[in-house]
């Protein structure tokens, strides 16, 4: 990622880099504003002055105010099942629309594309009726069975296993590989960019995803850290903004502290996965 | 495997796959379209076949006409600042400006920021009295204003989350989309003597139109999937000024219950959503080839 030099005349440079700041700063402000809160005592959660005395005291009572390890077991428990399902799904998926012509495969895909329009977040009323039904609402599978399967991933493993030589098929049926040897030892390890940047794009999904797992989970077992975080500042006795700063501070750090170490993977993943 | 007749082996590998989907998008959709037919079971009356009547009760519903309007007009207001932003924000950090690497962070942050948690700090921002906002205008002598309590400004307040939150996001797509211009259009444009400026609308502009499109797309759908934050910061209120669609759904079918009313309010939603993928492939798709 080497832009070139600006071939034009550069009178504004200076004006645009302060600007790019400027905005940038805005755009940390929230974050920023977390950090001081987060740790300093309450007493400067507002009071923005330079002396004023460090402390982690929010992060422990917000640790031990609600059952924090439990949500961030559920969440990890959550992204994980989801990921492996929608790489599973996906691959077969992608890879029976690629490599195959089959009657109907058209209309199939166009269901399929549907999903990039119409997401289960919009069909919430209907789904919870359907897990009350499955006997699953409030369990950590109910939140994630509706998107195991996901267009998106299909769409992007189909796309690139298209790309993949017709040759190296061909070559290895010859050798007298099956449909199975060859999707798992020419096309799978081909899309590996792509698997990794559709991993990085669903885990941060899934991480943040609320309006589903507040509506089909009400337990402490199932809940997920957003709904976890959402009861917890919600609570009536006064609001303590410290601690819901600490609190919301370590909802994200796992994918923040992720996304400041793999800034560049995490950057040109979303870019890749993007790309159509 | 291999036994399998070839026409059979597709059809393995797309089934389950194809029944999740159906399960969980596809016949939802059409039984929500159902169950707007019909009225909501309430202890001993069961559910009965009432035609229009939830429609007839959504046209003559002051909420919904709000949450309606307002979708609209978060819509409007967030979507066309987001995609200048993210064109801006693309175009400075594809240069080497100083310190381009933190920029393209602080631009991107807020996207791997769960929504939930960043709309707390928000909430705090546009707290009366002691937020930040509060203490910016009141030291420059401004007076005191409830920005989520007033109606006026509480939709604007929360457009300004949405913008904020998805700019850095597009930017990636333009960023990625300005990176395949070729170095050679601007040289030759500087040669024949183009400001930036001219560059920009007469060359680097026009080669974003695909990318603009399928932001535009994006943004589209998820102004209508967007309400976390509106949980957090205002549930809707106040006097419902800063409802939406799906933030009403979610209240009618989860706060009172009634399923087949929240079922005719979200064939609306459906419908809108589906205006948005006729025109996706109709325009775009005719640009894009997925072959």
């Amino acid at each position: 990622m080497i832009a070139p030099t600006s071939p034009f005349a550069e009178r504004h440079r200076a004006l645009e880099t302060v600007s790019a700041w400027v905005l940038a700063l805005l755009w940390l402000l929230p974050l920023l504003y977390a950090l001081w809160t987060a740790f300093h005592p309450a007493a400067f959660a507002t009071r923005f002055v330079p002396d004023a005395p460090l402390t982690l005291q929010n992060f422990v009572n917000a640790w031990q105010a609600a059952p924090f390890p439990r949500y961030f077991l559920n969440t990890f428990l959550l992204v994980t099942l989801i990921l492996v399902a929608q790489l599973i799904l996906s691959t077969l998926a992608a890879y029976a629309f690629a490599r195959f012509t089959f009657r109907g495969s058209n209309v199939m895909f166009m269901l399929v594309l549907l999903q990039l329009m119409v997401m289960p977040d919009i069909l919430i009323v209907e789904n919870y009726q359907t897990m009350n039904l499955l006997g699953l609402r409030d369990t950590i599978l109910s939140i994630g069975l509706p998107y195991f399967a996901s267009a998106f991933g299909i769409f992007l493993l189909r796309q690139t296993f298209k790309t993949v030589p017709r040759e190296l098929d061909e070559a290895a049926t010859v050798e007298g590989a099956s449909a199975w040897q060859i999707l798992m030892q020419v096309y799978v390890p081909l899309a590996r960019p792509i698997y990794i940047a559709f991993g990085l794009v669903s885990v941060s999904t899934h991480w943040n995803n609320f309006l589903w797992p507040l509506i089909v989970t009400n337990s402490v077992e199932s809940r997920p850290l957003t709904v976890g975080l959402q009861v917890f500042s919600s609570t009536d006795q006064g609001v303590d903004w410290s601690i819901i700063t600490a609190a919301t501070l370590m909802t994200s750090a796992p994918l923040l502290l992720a996304f400041l170490l793999f800034q560049r993977q995490f950057v040109q993943s979303f870019m890749r996965a993007g790309i159509r | 495997m291999k036994r399998l007749p070839s026409s059979v082996l597709p059809w393995l590998l797309l089934s389950p796959a194809m029944v999740l989907l159906i399960a969980f998008t596809h016949y939802p959709a059409l039984a929500t379209l159902w169950h707007s037919f019909f009225s909501t079971p309430k202890g001993a009356r069961p559910s009965v076949f009432v035609g229009l009547e939830n429609y007839r009760l959504m046209a003559d519903d002051p909420v919904f006409w709000q949450a309606l309007c307002n979708n609209l007009w978060f819509a409007l207001g967030t979507i066309p600042l987001a995609i200048a932003l993210a064109i801006l924000m693309a175009l400075w950090v594809n240069e080497k400006l100083a310190g381009r690497g933190v920029l393209r962070l602080a631009y991107f942050t807020p996207t791997v920021l769960p929504m939930i948690a960043v709309a707390n700090i928000w909430l705090f921002f546009y707290t009366p009295q002691y937020g930040l906002l509060e203490q910016i205008t009141g030291a420059l002598g401004l007076p005191s204003h409830n920005w989520l309590g007033n109606p006026q400004t509480v939709l604007g307040a929360l457009m300004v989350v949405a913008v904020w939150k998805e700019a850095g996001f597009f930017m990636i797509f333009y960023l990625a989309a300005l990176q395949q211009i070729s170095p050679v259009l601007a040289e030759a444009a500087a040669l024949e003597g183009a400001s930036r400026w001219q560059y920009f609308w007469r060359v680097q502009f026009p080669l974003l139109m695909p990318t603009t499109l399928f932001v535009l797309i994006n943004a589209l759908i998820n102004a209508f999937r967007l309400v976390d934050h509106i949980v957090v910061m205002t549930k809707g209120g106040p006097d419902n000024a800063s409802s939406l669609l799906l933030y009403y759904i979610y209240e009618v079918g989860f706060a009172f219950w009634d399923s087949s009313y929240a079922a005719a309010l979200t064939v609306v939603l459906l419908a809108l959503l589906g205006l948005i993928a006729l025109v996706k492939f109709r325009v775009l798709d005719r640009r894009t080839h997925y072959q």
